[in-house]
């Protein structure tokens, strides 16, 4: 390197020069990309409610058209049990979670979720004739390595589970990882979730598939088969959803 | 000619054995023990690894003669890390389930050793194309030993490669039982451990002197 070229002005000119490019280009692909991006996000999370919902095979490669004909989005509001209208379409009950207006802090706050939104996304999923078949519930909670998030999707009678999906959790791949098997997704089906309006579901080691309130906890992952169960036991309980599958205004 | 091809042949597939990356000048180990879990995984890693090495290099050396020495390093870190970003943004648009779970390691390609040890090494002092083309070649390098690795640590681990199944689990009804330790990042240790003890046997020219 010659020392000619190494003027303070030159090397200022240089570095401006380059990041000017830089910037231009890597705002040129966040903006150009954003669309894309948004429409990917969309898309995985309806993805996620069409698994839970078990039109997930049917759906094949149409997830926005399957979702747009047998889902609908309702807002619930859980000290109450009812559903809540005017709600802007483009709500998130975990943005909300964040903002005064909505955020409540569980006490007791059995699962470890910290804090929750007051009204929360239920999804209603709908046959061919408009009935509905199932009710898709958001849950979440601490499991062993971070927050878990799923879908309980629960009958329309409002006590039976048929599907639990998480989609993000940090869990030991094949261990807590398992949460995701569709092996063990499967045993969910038909499970009853109270006893004598009482959270009654329960993981527990070599579970008979006719135990109609347990579900085999998963082998060598005690603790994020704990999380699961205190997760579920915090939504199900009135500080959660409880009071809604209770009152069940899905029906009137 | 004939010499020119020659030489480029040798920066282009010098990297994968000869002079591995990876194996040879242990550089870009971090990613490659986390990132190979799954062999999807690791050539989607791989890929952006490659194209971002090669483009820097391309870039670098485009304007090696202007870059002032004394702010050197900071410029080439802004021109790789500017590739990281779009390269990330790329996979967020075309490839959302992957870009999840590679989650921070993308980003953390700006730190990748590969990328400035070329850019430092190789692409300030030679011309644009052969640049390009140690970078590819780097990347190459860089994605046999991903592709070794996560090979290995998917059908060991999981029973499966690239999703599908090879060995039926356990949990499935198979007779496989999944081994928890290849999943775990830190088992690369050895499996790359293994290659270097493997290529070294082959190549032993790699060997070091004793001191």
């Amino acid at each position: 390197m010659s020392a000619h070229k190494e003027t303070l002005g030159k090397t200022l000119g240089v570095v401006v020069a380059v990041c000017l490019v830089c910037s231009i280009i890597v705002s040129a692909a966040a903006v150009g990309l954003r669309e894309q991006q948004k429409i990917n996000k969309a898309l995985d999370k309806q993805t996620n409610i069409l698994d839970a919902a078990g039109l997930l095979e049917q759906a094949g490669r149409d997830i926005s058209g399957t979702y747009s004909k047998f889902i609908e989005e309702r807002y619930v509001d859980l000290a109450s049990g009812e559903y809540v209208d005017g709600i802007e379409s483009g709500f998130d009950m975990f943005k909300a979670a964040k903002d005064p207006e909505y955020q409540v802090i569980p006490d007791p706050d059995t699962a470890s979720i910290f804090r929750h939104s007051k009204v929360v996304s239920v999804y209603h999923v709908k046959d061919e004739n408009g009935q509905l078949k199932r009710l898709v519930m958001p849950i979440y909670g601490s499991g062993l390595w971070g927050m878990m998030y799923g879908f309980l999707a629960v009958d329309s009678d409002g006590k039976t589970s048929r599907n639990l999906v998480y989609y993000e959790h940090q869990e030991t791949p094949g261990l807590g990882g398992e949460v995701q098997n569709p092996k063990w997704k499967a045993l969910w089906d038909g499970k009853k979730l109270y006893k004598d309006g009482e959270v009654a579901i329960h993981l527990s080691k070599s579970a008979s598939a006719e135990d109609k309130y347990a579900v085999d906890a998963l082998s060598g992952a005690t603790l994020t088969s704990n999380g699961v169960q205190k997760t579920l036991e915090f939504w199900l309980s009135s500080q959660g959803l409880g009071k809604y599958l209770m009152n069940q205004p899905w029906k009137a | 000619m004939s010499a020119d091809s020659k030489e480029m042949k040798k920066v282009l597939f010098g990297p994968i054995l000869d002079n591995n990356p990876i194996a040879l000048q242990i550089l870009g180990v971090c990613s490659a023990l986390a990132v190979t879990s799954k062999l999807e995984i690791a050539l989607v890693m791989s890929l952006a690894l490659t194209s971002v090495t090669a483009f820097s290099n391309l870039f670098i050396s485009i304007i090696r003669n202007h870059i002032p020495s004394s702010v050197r390093i900071i410029v080439q870190m802004t021109i790789i890390a500017s590739l990281v970003i779009v390269v990330d943004q790329i996979l967020k648009a075309f490839s959302y389930e992957i870009s999840k779970q590679l989650s921070v390691f993308v980003g953390l390609i700006i730190t990748n050793c590969i990328v400035m040890g070329r850019a430092e090494a190789y692409a300030m002092k030679s011309p644009p194309v052969m640049s390009f083309l140690d970078g590819i070649g780097n990347g190459l390098g860089y994605s046999f030993v991903l592709i070794v690795i996560g090979t290995i640590k998917e059908i060991v681990g999981f029973g499966t490669l690239l999703g599908f199944e090879i060995l039926p689990l356990i949990q499935n009804g198979g007779w496989y039982q999944a081994n928890g330790l290849l999943i775990l990042p830190f088992s690369s240790f050895f499996l790359i451990g293994g290659l270097i003890w493997f290529i070294r046997t082959i190549r032993p020219a790699q060997v070091e002197p004793k001191e």
